[in-house]
């Protein structure tokens, strides 16, 4: 019987250049791994591997040197540690995230909560091509949201509150976009100037500057052999339901429009970027 | 008018991060909880990161003066040890 490669790919099991042998990516979200996940993995890995695991660029783990024949029994091996097979080819892939918010200091967003969202909603769906989210937590960007087809960025929307304000300056100075001044005992916000960064709502001693968590969404980012700094076409969005309505339109624009083997942005840019802005605008605008 | 009065002083201008906090936390644990330290550092990157270390340190940050000759005077009051 000839084997089906592109079944066992789309199960996340990569053919090796050694014959009959795959290494076995697993699905992994955000980076995060339980200890029951890794005892599984370890032991599958000196069992039916040789030994060894690969960590992916995209935080996954793959597991090589799997035998053919033992593709179903790895599986049932690993199910009993909560592990299951990943996914390669013409689907989302897996979700990256930071630590975010539970985690950080620095962090303005669940980066892990919403990872877990997006899996639910999106993971392996079939599409003309690979999809990556990423979500980072804050402008520091450990994630590279930019990276990514979507990439999702937390932020931090600023509000000062005059009365619990000692005046201290700690804010202006602590502002790297220069959008913060002291002037006649009044703090000025240049909101053209505010990257959501929320440094002013961490620095600040007395929590006079208050931050509500949003999102930066990037458009079309690659990093293969091509590559493409994903673009924000929208204002900072401000609530998750908001989110995901422009996470759907986004990637059933691609869905709708895409050539079978063609990335995100090579859509975006032979439909239009006129077209695909129209149509996460008005997802945002509801 | 101030309303503290500063009991120690500590420069961290001749350090780099992350000495700069280590030396600005050594100097917070030799004094006690209600007094008040005033750290001097370089603008940059202490000024946007020391203020927030110390608030994360748990401790009172009430003042940043700038002294105009690019340093800066954070005004800290210990709240705990």
């Amino acid at each position: 019987m000839a084997v089906d490669y592109a079944a066992l790919k789309k199960g996340g099991f990569m053919r090796q250049k050694q014959k009959n042998h795959f290494s076995l990516r697993l699905a992994v979200v955000g980076g995060n791994l339980t200890a029951e996940n890794l005892k599984i993995i370890a032991e599958v890995a000196e069992k039916y591997g040789d030994g060894h695991v690969h960590l992916t660029s995209r935080q996954s783990v793959e597991i090589p040197f799997i035998k053919l024949e033992q593709v179903e029994e790895v599986k049932e091996a690993l199910a009993t540690g909560g592990c299951k097979p990943g996914v390669c080819g013409p689907r989302v892939r897996t979700i990256t995230a930071c630590q975010g918010s539970e985690i950080c200091p620095s962090g303005n967003i669940d980066t892990y909560g919403l990872a877990k969202k997006l899996d639910e909603r999106y993971f392996a769906r079939e599409l003309p091509h690979k999809f990556k989210f990423g979500v980072t937590g804050c402008q520091n960007n450990c994630l590279k949201a930019e990276e990514n087809d979507v990439g999702i960025k937390g932020a931090s929307i600023v509000e000062w509150d005059e009365d619990a304000c000692i005046m201290c300056g700690v804010c202006e100075k602590t502002c790297r976009e220069s959008a913060i001044s002291v002037k006649d005992g009044k703090i000025d916000l240049d909101r053209e100037k505010c990257n959501y960064c929320g440094r002013c709502v961490k620095a600040c001693p007395t929590e006079a500057w208050k931050g509500t968590p949003g999102f930066l969404v990037s458009f079309g980012g690659l990093f293969g052999n091509r590559v493409y700094k994903g673009e924000n076409y929208l204002p900072v969005i401000t609530s998750e339901e908001q989110l995901f309505a422009v996470t759907d339109a986004a990637i059933q624009f691609f869905d709708d429009n895409a050539n079978p083997g063609e990335r995100f942005r090579m859509t975006i840019e032979r439909v239009g970027l006129d077209a695909f802005k129209k149509v996460i605008e008005e997802a945002y605008h509801g | 008018m101030a309303d503290y009065e500063i009991d120690e002083r500590v420069d961290i201008t001749d350090v780099v991060c992350p000495m700069t906090f280590v030396k600005a936390k050594v100097a917070m644990e030799e004094i006690e909880v209600g007094q008040v330290l005033a750290v001097t550092m370089n603008d940059g990157e202490p000024v946007q990161n020391v203020p927030r270390s110390f608030k994360e340190e748990g401790q009172q940050v009430l003042k940043l003066i700038d002294n105009g000759n690019g340093t800066y005077d954070l005004i800290v009051k210990k709240l705990e040890e």
